[in-house]
């Protein structure tokens, strides 16, 4: 008898489209890219801060079509997408256990979207919005 | 009770013979309530004796009959016939070398268990008048998920951070280390995570989450790991702070 195990290889390019899970998970972690856009965006922003020309410069950049739909793509998949799915996980790293009782996930799933609201809230109430 | 054929599509390897992993195609009339380890089986005991496979309980306990179920790594006694299509594949556990037909090579993982220290450490003297160390039922119930793991390795199967490197030590270990972590009897923690949340350790983790889905068992390793690099994070902190090394 002689062992000769045999190695399934597994491709180092492809391997997140072997099943319908890995790829939902590619779309959860692709949104980095946005993230490093959007970091992007704000600095360019913050550095047209510096006279009212370039400011108006930046915002006529911004005011056509296709920006207008990046930045509406960008809050569909972005914002609301990875909100849930990241609050949806946060129960997992933070369990709380009250007594000998756990504490249902959705209390805590639903915390964060409280403080989620409170901290836009804010943010728009800074902006002046209201 | 009326039958259901169902085609199996077995991958079969030989290490004497093959040079490659193959298909064969068996015909099996299954009772409607049967597991799919009850079609494997009769195969083995009506079809072709050559097959070869891992199981003992058929009743999710021993852990030894995960294989991969139409692509999804399964317990095969938990998963029935009467949820599955007419054509079913069946594979050796994914991400493990195979040592004959559905048999996979478990040496690696056995040998990330012991990493985890699964035992509990103690830095205090035990107690001295003969009495056992005592424990709430909260206290028990903190951890009592953890300790339901049979080690299946369908986590492992699913992991695909383990499958594109095999030396991370995985969600199943892990998970078996913050059970003891989290154990009130053990003071253990600052030693495992010394290593664990090391490299190959939890922050190979990539939150995938594929383990959790696919445990049989509702063990969720990958809330454990989660929780062990928050733990990790503390620790080193805590390390870094006192003037301890990091
Ligand atoms: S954690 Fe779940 S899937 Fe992993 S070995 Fe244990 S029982 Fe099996
Ligand atoms: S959550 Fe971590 S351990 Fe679990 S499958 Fe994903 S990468 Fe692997
Ligand atoms: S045969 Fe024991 S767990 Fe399936």
């Amino acid at each position: 008898m002689s062992r000769q195990p045999y190695i399934r290889p597994m491709s180092k390019t492809t391997w997140y489209m072997r099943n319908g899970r890995y790829k939902v998970y590619m779309l959860r972690e692709m949104t980095c890219l946005l993230v490093g856009f959007y970091s992007f965006l704000v600095i360019f922003g913050l550095a047209a801060l510096s006279s009212a020309e370039r400011w108006n410069a930046f915002l006529a950049s911004q005011q056509n079509a296709a920006m207008i739909a990046f930045h509406g793509f960008a809050l569909i998949y972005f914002l609301i997408y990875q909100t849930f799915a990241w609050f949806e996980l946060a129960p997992k790293a933070m369990p709380l256990q009250i007594g000998e009782k756990k504490l249902s996930d959705s209390y805590i799933v639903i915390a964060h979207y409280i403080v989620w609201a409170v901290l836009s809230a804010f943010i728009f109430w800074l902006a002046g919005v209201f | 009770m009326s039958k259901r054929q169902i085609e199996l599509e077995v991958m079969r390897y030989d290490p004497e013979k093959d040079e490659a992993p193959w298909f064969q195609n068996y015909e099996v009339p299954c009772e409607e309530d049967w597991a799919i380890l009850d079609a494997i089986n009769y195969v083995k005991e009506n079809i072709d004796t050559t097959l070869s496979y891992r199981w003992s309980c058929h009743m999710m306990v021993c852990g030894s009959c995960g294989m991969m179920v139409n692509g999804e790594p399964s317990l095969t006694c938990k998963t029935f016939i009467r949820d599955l299509p007419d054509k079913v594949r069946i594979e050796p556990l994914e991400n493990f070398p195979i040592e004959r037909d559905l048999v996979v090579v478990l040496d690696n993982v056995m040998e990330k268990l012991q990493t985890a220290q699964p035992y509990i450490i103690r830095k205090d003297p035990p107690p001295s008048d003969d009495k056992e160390y005592t424990q709430s039922r909260a206290a028990l119930y903190k951890f009592k998920q953890y300790t339901m793991c049979i080690n299946c390795m369908c986590c492992y199967a699913a992991c695909p951070q383990y499958g594109l490197d095999q030396s991370f030590i995985g969600p199943a270990a892990l998970a078996l280390a913050h059970r003891y972590n989290l154990d009130s009897r053990d003071q253990g923690k600052a030693q495992r995570l010394d290593i664990l949340a090391d490299h190959d350790g939890v922050w190979d983790c990539s939150f995938v989450g594929a383990c959790s889905e696919v445990c049989p068992k509702s063990v969720d390793p990958a809330a454990a790991i989660q929780q062990m690099k928050i733990e990790g994070a503390k620790e080193f902190w805590k390390q870094k702070l006192s003037g301890g090394k990091s």
